[in-house]
Formats: C-alpha cells, sequence, structure tokens
C-alpha cells in the first residue's frame, strides 16, 4: 500500500518535471541566425533574443574609449547588421574574424549585444607580419623597458 | 625513436587488455582459479606498456621530439618547461593518452589491493576494467593515435593552446579531473563483478565500490572546483560556471555518484535501494564516457574549442556496448537484486535520502536535456538554438536550494522511523539560523526568492550539521569524561564516514555560500582611465598608475598597474591586470588579477588600452566571498579523506537481516532529547 503511493507519487512528480522542463525548454531557446537570416525575418526579428554568428566586416570597427561604445557590423556575404556592444574588449577584434553575438535587434535596426564571443577555431591563426604584438605595442614596450 | 618505441609499447598493450579480459571468464568457467594470475598479470602489465608510452610522449615533449605528431601538434621551443610538460592532456590524443594511463593506473591499484579477497567479485571487476582499457587502447592505436611519425620534421610547433598555457591551474584542473572522471570507473567495474559473480545481494561489493567511489567523488569535486577557479582567473568575465557544455559535462556525472554516495547507505542500513544504486554507478560511468563524447568530439560548439573527427562515432558505439551490456546483466540477473526491506516511517533519514537522490536525479536530467536540446533541435526540426542560462539557472536552482535544506534535515533524523514530537524537536532550532541568515540577506538588499533561501537554507543545514558535532561531543564528554577537544577527535575517529560526510557538508555549504553572496550582491563598472584617474566600485576605489608593455620569450605581455586604495586614500596594495599576446595566435588572452580577502575579491580586468599607454580601459568587478567558494572545495575534499579512511576494524559488513545499527554508532540517540 506504501508501496504504491510512493510509486504513483514518484509518476505524478517525473510528469510535472517533464511538463516543467520542456516548457522551460521552449522559453528559453534562443535562436543562432546569421545576419541574412535574421534581416529575413523582417519585423519578426526585431526584440528576439537571438544569436547572430557571422564575421567582423573589414574597416567597421569603431571603438569610442570614454563612451565605452563598441560598434561593428556581422557580415555572412549576404547581409550586414550593425552591432553596438557596450564592454567588448576591442583589442580582441580583428577584421574578418568569426564572431557570436548574443542580443537582440533594438528598433533602430542596431543589434544590441548583450554578450560577445569569439568563434574559436581549432586551427590557430598566427598574425600578419607587422601585426604581431611586439611591433604594435612596440612604442609601449620601450618605453617601460626604459625606467 | 620514442615515437617507434610508444607506438609498439601501446600496440602490445591492447593485445595484453583483450587477452585478459578474455581469459577471466573462461578461466572460472574451467574452474582453473590459477588462470586468474593471467588476468591480474594483464593489468600490471598494460599499467607497464601505458606507462612506457606516457612517458614516452613527456620525454618527446620535453627534448622537442617534433617528429612525433602530437609534440609537432602542440609543442614549442619557447613555451616554458612546466606548461611543455602539461601540454600532455592539452588536446585530444594526448589526453585520451593520459585517460588509458590513469586507468591503467587505477586498474592496477585495485587488483593489488583486492587480489587475496574470494570470490570471483575481483576477478570480474578486473575484466571489466580490461574491457574499458581495450577501448582506450583502440582509439590511441586508431583514430587518435599521438604517435603518428611526421616527415619532413618541422623545426618547431606551433605551442598549446594559448588559454591553456596562461594559468598554472592548467597543471591542477585536468589531473585532477582524469583521476575523478576515470575513477567513475572502478565503481562501475564492481557493479558489473557483482552482478556477473552473483554477488549483487551482499553489501560486501557495495562497502568496496563505496570507497572508490568516495576517492572519485573527491577528486571530481575538486576537478570542478579547480575547473570553476580556472575560468574565473582565465576568462576574463568574472564568473565561475556559464552552464557550458563542458562544464556541464563534468558536472553531470558528480549528480549521480553524490546520489550515489548517499543511497548507497541506504542499501547498507535498510537493504533498500539495491538496484537504484547499482543503476546510479552504471549511470556515473556511462555520464563520464559521454562527457568525454561531448567534449572530444565536437558535436556541441563551446568556449572549449576541441576536434572534430571519426572519434566520436568511437565513443558513441562505446556507450552503446555499455548501456546494451549492463542493461541485459541487470535485466537477466534481477531476481538476484531484488530489494527486500520496505520504507521506513515518513520522519527517518531514508525519506530524506529518498528526496535526496530524487533532487539529484531532476537536476542531471535537467542538465542533460538542457545541453542535448540543441543537438535534438537541429535533428529534428531543422533549427540551430541554444540553450540560454536562464533555462538551467531557473530548472535547477530551486532543487539545488531544496537540496541545501535537505542537508540539514537528513542528520539530523535517525533511521528507521521517529514520532513526530520528536522530529519537531530535533527539526526546529536550526530554524533559528535560517531566520537570521534570511533577514542578512534581505538586509543587505538580496530581493530573489531563491537567493533568500539558499542564505536561509546554509545557515539551517550549517546549525544541523554541526549540531550533530556538538551532541556526539557532549554524549562523549558525559560518558568518558572526555575533554572538547579529545571527544571531537575520538568522535570523528569513531565514526569516520558518518562525521567525514558532514564535514563534506560543511565544505558544500561554503561553497553554497560563496556562490550565492557573489552572484547576489556582485558590482561591476568598467572605465578608460588615464594615469592618476579612479574608479570606485561598492566602496573599493583603485587608481590607474600606469600602462606598460614587457616582452616574453613566448609572448607579449601589456599591462596596466594599479593602485589599490583605502580609507583616507592610502594606497593599501597594487594590482596588475595584464593581456597576454602569444607568438602563434592573433587574439589576446585576457589575464585579470585578484585581490582576495576573507569578504571577497576585488576582480580587475584590462578591457583595452591606447597603444602607447596614455590610457587603458578597465573593468572593476567586486564579488563578496569567491574565496569561500574555493575553501570550501578544500573542505569537501577533507571530509572525503575523512570518510575513506574508516578503518577496517570496527565492524564487518552487518548480514542485511541485522541491518538495524547497535547504539554505540549513533551517539545522536544516546545524545539527543537534552
Amino acid at each position: 500500500m506504501k508501496r504504491a503511493w510512493v510509486l504513483g507519487g514518484g509518476a505524478v512528480i517525473l510528469g510535472v518535471f517533464a511538463w516543467l522542463l520542456f516548457g522551460g525548454l521552449e522559453k528559453n531557446m534562443v535562436f543562432f541566425l546569421t545576419p541574412r537570416e535574421l534581416l529575413a525575418k523582417g519585423t519578426e526579428g526585431v526584440g528576439v533574443p537571438v544569436r547572430l554568428g557571422g564575421q567582423v566586416k573589414p574597416g567597421s570597427v569603431k571603438w569610442d574609449a570614454q563612451a565605452l561604445d563598441l560598434r561593428f557590423t556581422v557580415t555572412d556575404g549576404g547581409g550586414e547588421i550593425p552591432v553596438r556592444a557596450t564592454g567588448a574588449p576591442p583589442q580582441m577584434f580583428r577584421d574578418g574574424m568569426g564572431v557570436i553575438v548574443e542580443g537582440r535587434v533594438g528598433t533602430g535596426g542596431v543589434f544590441e549585444a548583450s554578450n560577445l564571443m569569439v568563434k574559436h577555431s581549432n586551427e590557430y591563426r598566427a598574425p600578419k607580419p607587422g601585426e604581431e604584438a611586439h611591433e604594435k605595442y612596440k612604442t609601449l614596450i620601450q618605453q617601460s623597458a626604459t625606467p | 625513436m620514442i615515437g617507434l618505441i610508444a607506438h609498439n609499447a601501446l600496440l602490445v598493450s591492447v593485445a595484453t587488455v583483450v587477452f585478459g579480459a578474455v581469459i577471466t571468464p573462461i578461466a572460472i568457467r574451467v574452474g582453473r582459479r590459477e588462470w586468474l594470475q593471467l588476468t591480474y598479470g594483464a593489468v600490471y602489465t598494460n599499467f607497464l606498456l601505458v606507462s612506457i608510452a606516457t612517458v614516452g610522449m613527456v620525454v618527446a615533449l620535453v627534448v622537442h621530439d617534433f617528429s612525433v605528431s602530437y609534440v609537432a601538434a602542440v609543442g614549442s621551443r619557447s613555451t616554458p618547461l612546466l606548461f611543455t610538460i602539461i601540454s600532455l592532456w592539452g588536446a585530444l590524443e594526448g589526453s585520451i593518452l593520459f585517460w588509458a594511463w590513469v586507468l591503467a593506473l587505477y586498474a592496477a591499484a585495485v587488483v593489488w589491493l583486492h587480489h587475496r579477497r574470494p570470490g570471483n567479485l575481483v576477478p570480474y571487476a578486473a575484466m571489466t576494467m580490461l574491457a574499458v582499457a581495450a577501448f582506450f587502447g583502440i582509439l590511441l592505436v586508431g583514430p587518435a593515435d599521438p604517435f603518428v611519425p611526421v616527415f619532413p620534421v618541422p623545426a618547431d610547433g606551433p605551442g598549446p593552446n594559448t588559454l591553456l598555457q596562461n594559468h598554472i591551474l592548467m597543471a591542477v584542473h585536468p589531473p585532477l579531473l582524469y583521476l575523478g572522471y576515470v575513477g567513475m570507473t572502478v565503481p562501475f567495474a564492481f557493479a558489473v563483478g557483482a552482478i556477473v559473480s552473483r554477488e549483487a545481494n551482499s553489501n560486501d561489493w557495495a562497502i568496496l565500490s563505496r570507497r572508490w567511489m568516495l576517492a572519485a567523488w573527491a577528486f571530481l569535486s575538486a576537478a570542478i572546483i579547480a575547473g570553476m577557479w580556472w575560468s574565473y582567473e582565465v576568462l576574463g568575465w568574472g564568473g565561475y560556471w556559464a552552464w557550458d557544455p563542458v562544464e556541464n559535462a563534468s558536472f553531470l556525472p558528480w549528480l549521480t555518484a553524490t546520489a550515489y554516495l548517499h543511497s548507497v547507505m541506504v542499501q547498507e542500513r535498510r537493504n533498500m535501494l539495491r538496484l537504484w544504486t547499482l543503476n546510479l554507478c552504471v549511470a556515473t560511468f556511462v555520464l563520464t564516457i559521454f562527457g568525454t563524447f561531448l567534449t572530444r568530439s565536437g558535436i556541441l560548439s563551446s568556449v572549449h574549442a576541441f576536434t572534430t573527427g571519426s572519434i566520436g562515432y568511437f565513443f558513441l558505439a562505446f556507450i552503446a556496448i555499455v548501456l546494451v551490456s549492463t542493461l541485459v546483466l541487470v535485466a537477466g540477473n534481477s531476481e538476484h537484486i531484488r530489494t527486500r526491506a520496505n520504507l521506513g516511517g515518513a520522519a527517518s533519514r531514508e525519506t530524506v535520502f529518498l528526496l535526496n537522490n530524487l533532487f539529484l536525479t531532476a537536476v542531471m536530467l535537467t542538465v542533460l536535456v538542457g545541453t542535448l536540446y540543441p543537438l535534438i533541435a537541429e535533428a529534428m526540426r531543422g533549427v540551430k538554438v541554444s540553450v540560454g542560462e536562464p533555462f538551467f539557472n531557473r530548472m535547477a536552482i530551486p532543487a539545488m536550494v531544496a537540496l541545501i535544506f535537505l542537508m540539514g534535515v537528513g542528520p539530523a533524523l535517525p533511521w528507521g522511523s521517529t514520532t513526530w514530537t520528536e522530529a519537531r524537536k530535533r527539526l526546529l532550532p536550526p530554524l533559528i539560523a535560517a531566520a537570521v541568515m534570511g533577514a542578512i540577506a534581505i538586509f543587505a538588499g538580496a530581493r530573489g526568492v531563491y537567493s533568500i533561501l539558499a542564505f536561509a537554507f546554509v545557515g539551517y543545514a550549517a546549525v544541523g550539521n554541526l549540531r550533530e558535532y556538538w551532541i556526539g561531543m557532549r554524549a562523549r564528554r558525559r560518558a568518558h569524561g572526555e575533554g572538547w577537544g579529545t571527544a571531537l577527535v575520538r568522535l570523528i575517529g569513531g565514526n569516520r564516514r558518518r562525521y567525514g560526510g558532514y564535514v563534506a557538508h560543511i565544505g558544500m555549504l561554503f561553497v553554497a555560500l560563496g556562490v550565492a553572496a557573489s552572484s547576489t550582491f556582485r558590482s561591476e563598472r568598467e572605465a578608460t582611465l588615464v594615469p592618476g584617474e579612479t574608479l570606485t566600485v561598492a566602496g573599493q576605489t583603485v587608481r590607474l598608475k600606469s600602462v606598460w608593455g614587457r616582452e616574453e620569450p613566448q609572448r607579449s605581455v601589456v599591462g596596466a598597474t594599479m593602485d589599490v586604495l583605502g580609507r583616507d586614500s592610502a594606497v593599501i596594495g597594487t594590482i596588475h591586470p595584464r593581456m597576454n599576446f602569444y607568438r602563434v595566435s592573433d587574439e589576446p588572452v585576457p589575464t585579470p588579477d585578484v585581490r582576495s580577502s576573507i569578504k571577497g575579491d576585488l576582480y580587475v580586468n584590462l578591457m583595452a588600452f591606447e597603444s602607447n599607454g596614455a590610457n587603458a580601459t578597465v573593468k572593476v568587478i567586486v564579488e563578496p566571498l569567491v574565496p569561500w567558494i574555493w575553501f570550501g572545495g578544500l573542505v569537501i575534499l577533507l571530509g572525503a579523506v575523512i570518510g575513506m579512511f574508516h578503518g577496517g576494524r570496527r565492524r564487518p559488513a552487518p548480514p542485511p537481516a541485522a541491518a538495524e545499527q547497535p547504539a554505540t554508532e549513533e551517539p545522536v540517540l544516546t545524545g539527543a532529547g537534552a
């Protein structure tokens, strides 16, 4: 008798749990889209949380150190979306690098990123000649060496 | 040369373990027990051969033998020696080799310690471990061969993944993780051995496997905490847990192993949950293999970048084999694994353990489904999705908060059953602590229900567990006239499993408190500063002193030196957030600097800088009680060590019928009520 109660109770708990689980999944699912796919959604894509994946358009990165405002354009060849990210480290950026930005399209058509992930490829990409850190920050390193 | 020797050692080891696994059932069936020496010999030989290969790899890495494919892929002449050695586990092939070595070590230790035990349990357990070793051996001579000859031999290599050579914790976290992960093979092997040898009904195998599971669990717990610490120190976002697939992969078997450690006590004491406990053993092992599959097959995108290749199919096939064969074994022997006893009263310790197992399993299923859902959605509906942190937080946090509460309830209730009056007397006093902690949290500004409950339950459980010590010590003082110190030592020494468990509980509470406080009361600000400018976050002020650059053999470093100001603007310390630019990668690795105190951390990350050093953009985060998480990890480890070395002299396993414990086992019963 006790056993039946336990089993019955277990089944009810399991049912409620499964219902909560899949309800939670549907609500917290974030679609992964490319700029072209997001643009194709039109107004439907505004205000919905998405993960936007693509490349940083060469020459599009603008960093305002005082306002802590970072702007760049994500492209997939077929579409372009301007992105505004606050609190992202601009030193990470290279033209053409793969990024995934998490956020939503604001009313002005600008993608407001709350989180930015650099797409790590397994292959290393060594810096181009002249772009190495010891070349780029030569003055800083030399200044520091002479006290 | 090294590559050739090591590769051949691995080939011979595969033949050895296959032979050892096959000869075991034959020896037992035909009644030639002396042949079992061959099984044990295979275990030792495998350890020797895999050790040769592993040492060979370390030597190849250290002498920069770029004719070995793995060294060519992760080695570099400019990498410091320590990071060269630990790049053994920095990429796929090396980590599989390290895995195989740890497994060989565990198998040798099990055989060494238990080979004198009569019966067929240990031989079958050895056979199971040899079969698992065969799988990893096949990977190492096939799809994950680290010793492929490279021609022409390159002059230098790219060095290890930049994220992995940036912090010393990379020397700590992966070995702990492998010791934990691979260690789960041992209780699984004992579970299989118990079924095959028809010993599943004795408590003997449970006692053997429990101790090994506790060891593996301790390593895995420490590894998860060390991984959180690494993520905190290296990734630069000031957090330690993001429900990333790789983190989830380490968390899943931890949950089932924790459930096992509790349910096995119910099995021993009350002769219940036998089949369930057995299944937890199997589930834990399968989840470790599954976790390795998730992280090593590249099937899920993660902050940790890992390889793609055919190795995923090998893992899937292996998981299928393990699941099908254990299912057949358990189903075919189910009449031997029956539970005879009945549930006790509602207000009893076993009820709490049942709830504990229920919640742990629920969290495990939640994390599992959330981790796999992107795959399911892509396969079924053709859409690419990710499951965000809100899902995991909303689903898992309530269950984890409930588990904290149960941590205070379980130890206070006796086995069997008790009256409600008695239960109330034991369960009400800690409520005062819960109310105090909850009030402090609300006063400090916590508003989330689960956040407040977490603080309250930490207080409840802390008093619940400490009270057990208090009651036990007081009883000893009365009975034996001992001083408090002696009473504490003898109390723990007299029942290490029990009091070790309570120490681990206290450790968990430190972790829970650190997590609750740092996620509830975190403040952060970001600003671009010129030298001399200050930034204040949550009452803590930093002042930029200088921006500098430095050349090191394997990298260029740009850093900011900042003064930490105390009251009256006096300098009380300096902090140096940096950005490391490795030669091989065009992406810098953030290297935040953390100033810790008992109250919490001041965490500063260098976000950007002007290349002439005119300014620097920094993110300053103030996170209360974060160091308590790392300290809690140590306490958990201490508890596990106490529980592991419980004296064998105290008592042999009680026969199932006499599962009721003598009164001396339960000082609570004698001491409570006063």
